[in-house]
């Protein structure tokens, strides 16, 4: 990979591709969103060449923390080789002609859109999330100013009220994603559309974790060792999802699955979600109920990066 | 009624004290120069016609509005007698939500009708810290239950009540954070009378057994005569008159009390 990136950008664009005022004016904007974590920064969000919807949060955030030297990895619900993944990554390998990968430990910047990756993240690494909606109040309390006092004041008794709902109406916390946290004991978080099997990953991280929201215009963070704590209620205490299976091509029990459906009767397989942990794995010998099967493999094959 | 006798052995304590009160929209005033006191467990009603200034009072006494002059003064639990007015926001609004309570005329404005009724009943107590699931529920049905709510009904959406079952709710998730005043604006409003009939007589109830202290506007004489131990009559944003509903309904001494009351139609 590194063989084929250009060390030069191109030349048409600024380093990648926002103004240096723009990049100063979200640098401080992060700056103000990591000494109060969980707080949402506004900022001037600016247009970018992508939909919103397809993280032109992510992207402002990425474009304003990234340098010539670092190491980009862009994933899309924890898939490296999907279209928005893909297209990212090509986005910064032309406009700051970064090097990109696809292996979690190598990677100085991780963007990526709902999942947190499986391999453990360590010190100096930047996880950027794209948000679609960063306020957790939204669908109970529809008014911006109420919403912010809520958030001034620490009122947090509706976000309970929707858990509350969950357990009334199906017998327990059925919110698996976008799951609500409490950063550092004090500001209300939506974790973006997460599922809620990475929440507790977010505790505690040694990364920066930050947050864009390019249509809502706010961006947030979590420092590093940061308290992070999933609501719930004493009698219905927060729990992660678990399955019965395995991954089909690694074996793997302890990562986030996929359920993949193979043809049109009725064949299925989990898989995990990272595919670069599912890789790794199976690189090293590992391997599920279904690794030497042709059908099955044809899913984790990949187009060659270009 | 036992409430309020032991209150009238123990030092009488007002809880709201309301000093020439004003409220003025520019050049169109609201309300004038209003003073009263109101003591724990007592119900005062305001009664007047449309436009008379008495939702305009209810909305400053409640903290909604700021007034143009004069203080609403409440006896805070820890503090004693506060002016509201100079308590900081999230002060107030934590007194809105605890230790008062605020019953809208239309249930619309005070539900939350995409939540079930229990979530209804229970967002209180959540907003006060209580985070045990099984308790909060035990809470809800018992409340349900004091205001004759089908308590089988406790999962469905406000928005499937009927308007009289709407109000109900209302009330129960209001008064599960026992609070000791409680604001209403025309409570029986919109409602057909005999569903009126069985509402006050549930509010009488709830209002003698747990002592709470109530001001209640309407222009319906009705409704002050069955719940109201103290009535003020408004007129053009001034009261008018003010004494023991009884007295005042019974022999008004104002114009316009007479008025009103001998506009009151026998059946």
């Amino acid at each position: 990979m590194s063989a084929v990136s250009a060390v030069q950008w191109d030349e048409a664009y600024n380093f990648a591709y926002l103004d240096e005022q723009t990049k100063r004016m979200i640098r401080r904007t992060i700056l103000k969103a990591i000494a109060i974590p969980g707080y949402q920064v506004p900022f001037g969000g600016r247009e970018m060449p992508l939909a919103y919807g397809w993280g032109t949060g992510g992207v402002q955030v990425t474009a304003s923390v990234i340098g010539p030297d670092d190491t980009l990895k862009v994933i899309d619900q924890g898939a490296d080789d999907t279209t928005n993944a893909v297209s990212i990554r090509r986005f910064f390998e032309r406009v700051a002609g970064v090097e990109t990968t696809e292996t979690t430990e190598d990677a100085d910047i991780i963007q990526t859109r709902h999942r947190i990756p499986e391999f453990p993240l360590r010190e100096g690494q930047v996880l950027v999330y794209q948000v679609p909606q960063p306020e957790p109040l939204r669908k109970l309390e529809p008014r911006e100013t109420e919403t912010r006092k809520m958030h001034g004041y620490a009122e947090y008794g509706l976000m309970s009220v929707r858990l509350y709902e969950d357990i009334a109406r199906y017998g327990h916390i059925a919110t698996t994603y976008s799951y609500p946290v409490m950063v550092n004991g004090r500001y209300l978080m939506s974790p973006s559309p997460i599922p809620k099997f990475d929440n507790p990953k977010m505790e505690n991280n040694p990364a920066i974790q930050l947050f864009g929201a390019g249509r809502e215009k706010r961006i947030y963070a979590i420092p590093p060792y940061t308290q992070v704590k999933s609501l719930d209620f004493d009698d219905h205490p927060f729990k992660v999802q678990t399955w019965k299976e395995c991954c089909a091509l690694c074996g793997a029990k302890s990562s986030y699955l996929d359920e993949v459906i193979l043809d049109d009767r009725g064949g299925r397989m989990f898989v995990c979600s990272d595919t670069n942990f599912c890789e790794d794995r199976r690189a090293k010998g590992h391997t599920g109920p279904l690794g030497a099967d042709p059908a099955a493999l044809a899913f984790a094959h990949k187009e060659p990066a270009q | 009624m036992s409430a309020v006798m032991q209150m009238e052995k123990a030092e009488r304590r007002p809880l709201l004290r309301v000093s020439h009160l004003t409220k003025s929209y520019g050049e169109v005033t609201g309300c004038r120069d209003i003073n009263f006191t109101l003591y724990p467990g007592e119900v005062i009603g305001i009664v007047g016609e449309s436009g008379s200034g008495k939702s305009t009072l209810l909305n400053v006494l409640s903290a909604q509005m700021q007034p143009t002059s004069g203080t609403v003064e409440y006896d805070l639990k820890h503090r004693g007698m506060s002016d509201i007015f100079t308590l900081s926001e999230p002060e107030r609004r934590k007194l809105m939500r605890t230790d008062w309570g605020i019953v809208h005329q239309n249930p619309r404005d005070g539900l939350r009708m995409e939540v079930s009724a229990g979530g209804n009943v229970g967002e209180r107590l959540m907003a006060i810290g209580a985070r045990h699931y099984g308790d909060i529920r035990a809470a809800g049905l018992d409340w349900l239950a004091k205001v004759e709510l089908d308590t089988t009904r406790i999962d469905d959406r406000p928005k499937t009540f009927s308007g009289g079952m709407q109000q109900r709710l209302q009330i129960a998730r209001n008064l599960v954070t026992n609070p000791r005043l409680v604001f209403m604006d025309e409570p029986t409003g919109g409602l057909d009378v005999s569903v009126q009939a069985r509402l006050l007589d549930l509010l009488r109830g709830l209002v003698r057994e747990l002592g709470i202290a109530a001001i209640i506007v309407t222009h319906d004489l009705a409704v002050v005569r069955l719940l109201a131990d103290r009535l003020m009559v408004m007129r053009r944003g001034e009261v008018v008159e003010a004494g023991l509903t009884d007295q005042v309904l019974d022999d008004p001494h104002h114009p316009y009390t007479q008025l009103l009351v001998s506009s009151v139609l026998q059946v």
